[in-house]
């Protein structure tokens, strides 16, 4: 069982995309913060923190969720992927080649949360319905407003991949 | 906007969870799928001095049918029961308002049961859950009890809990034979809180007449608001009913008005939800 103080820092591992991590926290650490200052997770985008914004969304045991709503305690034993597990700049993925391809991004400060959105939906519903798709991004804000390119370089690599 | 500092324990047992509970009382906050809850502390809305996170609690995981209700315990994710093969069969009105919960990535750690204990007027599953008679159980050092939906929520995010009880489950009713179900919610993008919510239950008898119509509305007051539907009870509803149901209840409601709507357009939704979720319920029980 943890249980740690507010003064006091709780001993945590976790694998972070595929590393293993050993590191002290203390219980109020949000795990976007922990992931970014502590790990070199600069592909966590933090924008809301609560919850609204998506940029912060990340892979914990496979699970979409936002990590500005986890305590970095939380994530003891867990198996977290951020944006910087899909793809690198030499070997994109193929969402992030569609993403390329249909100038879905702008700014690009709400992508790593999208992609990785959008990753584990496809994963789940390989081919879903462009209104699904929308669905999917109502989990997400585009300050750019690029939403349409958005839809279709994920309905690209549905197609792809299918 | 970061959190107060605060002591945090994730205990093993669901025996030591409660005993933490029964000695910091109002100064500890449970921790479930933290959707709701992380976001008031990142705001300091809210300041517990000790959270009781329960996600080790696997014993509280568990989706399982037990005497004709669907028991779904504290750490069944929203997610969850959405792909849960058995809930569109045992628990038709759950399923079709789990959808309008939040995000995808909100459903993926939000919970049941935290969703009622979070008692927002404008949620979903509390509505869910009076439509359809569910039962909360609590637990605390002192014992377990059952709380009726309709007992359950009392205002604003508040409920009848008390600071040292854990939801540790909430029983749905299964779905019987007669039953019919629809839900409908206006927001003004899909996953935010609804303006106004309606879910209906209805049972059609053997003769064809309607014996159990519950109404419930979302958005339009403290907590789930019931409507007073006994009037149309014992007989087959006509379309000329349902309308006369959709504008008496929906002249009844006193809902606030906000940024997001006067008080006569909730009134307005309402009634339209209230004619077209009674229509389908009553398809559905057909
Ligand atoms: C962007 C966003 C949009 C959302 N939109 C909606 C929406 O449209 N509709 C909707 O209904 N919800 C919505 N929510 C909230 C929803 O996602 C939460 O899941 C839900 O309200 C709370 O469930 P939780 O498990 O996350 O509870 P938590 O956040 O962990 O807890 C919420 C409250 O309930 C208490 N609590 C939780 N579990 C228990 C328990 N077992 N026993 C005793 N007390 C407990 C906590 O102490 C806390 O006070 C949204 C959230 C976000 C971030
Ligand atoms: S920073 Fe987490 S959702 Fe906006
Ligand atoms: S590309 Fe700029 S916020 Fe989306």
């Amino acid at each position: 069982m943890i249980r740690t103080s507010k003064s006091e820092h709780a001993s945590i591992n976790l694998r972070v995309d595929g590393k293993p991590v050993k590191a002290d926290v203390p219980p109020r650490l949000l795990l976007c913060d922990f992931l970014r200052s502590q790990c070199g997770a600069k592909g966590v985008h933090v924008g809301c923190e609560h919850g609204v914004c998506g940029a912060c969304t990340i892979l914990v045991d496979g699970r979409a969720v936002r990590s500005c709503l986890m305590f970095a305690v939380q994530a003891e034993g867990a198996e977290v992927k951020t944006v910087a597990s899909l793809g690198s700049h030499d070997n994109l993925s193929p969402l992030q080649e569609a993403f390329r391809a249909h100038h879905a991004l702008q700014c690009g400060f709400c992508t790593p949360g999208i992609l990785i959105s959008a990753q584990a939906f496809l994963t789940e519903r390989p081919s879903a319905t462009r209104r699904e798709v929308e669905e999917l991004l109502a989990g997400h804000l585009c300050r750019c407003t690029g939403y349409t390119s958005i839809v279709d370089a994920i309905m690209a690599t549905e197609e792809t991949t299918a | 906007m970061k959190p107060a500092p605060f002591d945090y324990v994730c205990p093993e047992t669901l025996e030591e969870a409660l005993s933490i509970l029964s000695e910091f009382g109002e100064d500890a906050k449970v921790l479930a799928g933290g959707q709701s809850l992380v976001p008031t502390m990142n705001m300091r809305l809210a300041r517990p001095a000790m959270i009781v996170d329960i996600n080790r609690l696997p014993r509280l995981a568990d989706i399982r049918s037990h005497n004709g209700s669907i028991h779904i315990g504290a750490l069944v994710r929203q997610a969850d029961a959405e792909r849960e093969q058995r809930i569109p069969q045992a628990i038709p009105l759950l399923a079709l308002a789990l959808p309008h919960v939040g995000h995808r990535q909100t459903r993926n750690r939000g919970t049941i049961c935290g969703s009622l204990a979070h008692a927002d007027p404008s949620a979903e599953v509390p509505l869910v859950a009076v439509a359809v008679n569910a039962q909360i159980e609590a637990q605390s050092s002192r014992g377990a009890r059952r709380i009726a939906a309709d007992a359950f929520f009392d205002s604003f995010f508040t409920t009848t809990l008390a600071a040292d009880e854990l939801v540790t489950a909430a029983t749905f009713p299964a779905h019987s034979e007669g039953c019919g179900y629809a839900f409908e919610e206006f927001a003004l993008r899909h996953g935010d809180f609804a303006i106004v919510a309606t879910a209906c239950a209805v049972r059609i008898d053997a003769d064809g007449k309607t014996d159990t119509l519950s109404i419930v509305l979302g958005g339009v007051g403290e907590r789930p608001y019931r409507c007073d539907t006994d009037a149309w009870l014992g007989r087959a509803l006509t379309a000329d009913d349902i309308e006369d149901v959709a504008q008496t209840a929906s002249a009844r409601i006193d809902p606030p008005s906000d940024l997001r709507g006067t008080a006569k357009y909730r009134r307005w939704l309402a009634q339209g939800q209230i004619r077209r979720t009674l229509s389908r319920a009553l398809e559905g029980a057909r």
